[in-house]
């Protein structure tokens, strides 16, 4: 099964909440966690383990001026604005090339080749017999986080249960993230912001046909909006986590706060049972 | 000699844009001829990549001076690799009003 924690709005608590539920979960059986936030990937900061590391690769276009005669074609097709040609030579914008390979095929001359370019890594880490952290790492300057994304879910490919930890936001990232998985829990917060960004998650979600549903972080009790809002679109509320100062201290330390408090550990537990049923996958 | 305006709008009456790549209009000037021929900027709500595109534009059309208001680093790249010369316009002149302040040798070289 693959699950997917996202919020729409940043600072929600999705990473906390990934880290617990998986570290909880895996006390009963096997889960690879995968950060998926490839910009800033943060879930290594609550486990310690040997990692291993590979470098995402992309291909980019390489330019044979011999053979080149700068009819334009390449120019023309690349809708990403990669690549200039000039009067006397081509300008390539590696920043702005989207690795589709496009200019190489409707090159007449055969000018185009390609060559790898390194644009991050994904770190491999066992944190212990049970639980298997991967996290997709962006290099810094780099536009495009996709293909690191890809590389991070493809490294835990072939597990029964995976849980991806999404970006925030609701662009290109959080789709690659959701696309083709079985369920969305989505972090939201008892604030107008959360809220607002947790209507535009959910239609992600809906639009790529994933059930999603939602847990309130540092929940006030003061959670009416939401639970209107969660009523109306069908969105089973599966868990409130309170806004608690025992909660917010261990985190600040990087600690997980279902290892100090036992009774979250369940919790976790049972909401992933919970979703087990909701999607018939197998516990 | 083909100059290249960044406009608002289709006539040289138009107001200048100060973007380059994401001007609703380039408006291309012949020296010699005193024409003036207006093409809508394709890439004006493209997503990204747009500099460089724009650039493209320019050296198809063979214009090898640009009036505008402000670039970014990708056209700055292209436009220099191009050897196009670009200077800004004084914020809310016309076209026209560009050109003739051109060919006094009035406006601030930027590239």
């Amino acid at each position: 099964m693959k699950l997917v924690v996202a919020s729409g709005k940043g600072g929600t608590g999705k990473s906390t909440f990934s880290a617990n539920f998986a570290w909880s979960i895996s006390r009963r059986r096997d889960v690879v966690l995968v950060d998926c936030d490839v910009e800033e990937p943060n879930l290594h900061l609550f486990f310690s383990g040997d990692m291993r590391e590979s470098d995402v690769t992309v291909q980019v276009p390489v330019f044979d001026m011999e053979r080149c005669d700068l009819c334009g074609k390449c120019g023309e097709f690349c809708r990403y604005g990669a690549i200039a040609v000039l009067p006397e030579k081509i300008m390539f914008f590696h920043d702005l090339c989207h690795a589709c390979g496009g200019c190489r095929i409707v090159c007449p001359n055969e000018a185009i080749s390609e060559t790898e370019r390194v644009i991050g890594k994904v770190w491999d880490a066992p944190v212990d017999e049970h639980l298997r952290l991967i996290s997709g790492v962006l290099n810094e300057g780099e536009p495009n986080g996709i293909p690191v994304i890809m590389a991070a879910k493809e490294a835990a490919e072939g597990n029964d249960l995976i849980i991806y930890d999404s970006s925030p936001g609701t662009a290109c990232p959080v789709i690659e993230t959701i696309e083709g998985s079985d369920y969305v829990v989505l972090v939201t917060e008892s604030t107008p912001f959360g809220l607002h960004d947790l209507k535009l998650a959910t239609e992600v979600a809906q639009k790529l046909g994933v059930p999603a549903g939602v847990v309130i972080n540092r929940s006030d009790g003061k959670d009416e909006e939401t639970e209107a809002f969660c009523r109306e679109a069908g969105l089973e509320i599966h868990m409130k986590i309170p806004f608690d100062r025992e909660i917010a201290r261990l985190q600040s330390r990087g600690d997980l706060f279902s290892v100090a408090m036992p009774e979250w550990q369940e919790r976790f537990v049972e909401l992933y049972e919970d979703i087990c049923t909701r999607t018939g996958g197998a516990p | 000699m083909k100059l290249c305006i960044t406009a608002k709008g289709e006539s040289p009456d138009a107001q200048v844009e100060e973007r380059f790549g994401r001007a609703p209009f380039f408006i291309f000037h012949d020296t010699e001829q005193d024409t003036y021929m207006a093409e809508a900027n394709t890439f004006a709500d493209a997503a990204g990549g747009v500099g460089p595109r724009s650039a493209q534009v320019l050296i198809d059309h063979g214009a090898t001076v640009l009036v505008t208001g402000q670039l970014g680093g990708n056209a700055r790249r292209a436009l220099e690799g191009a050897g196009i010369e670009v200077y800004q316009a004084a914020a809310g002149s016309t076209v026209r009003e560009a050109v003739a302040a051109y060919s006094e040798n009035k406006l601030n070289r930027i590239l």
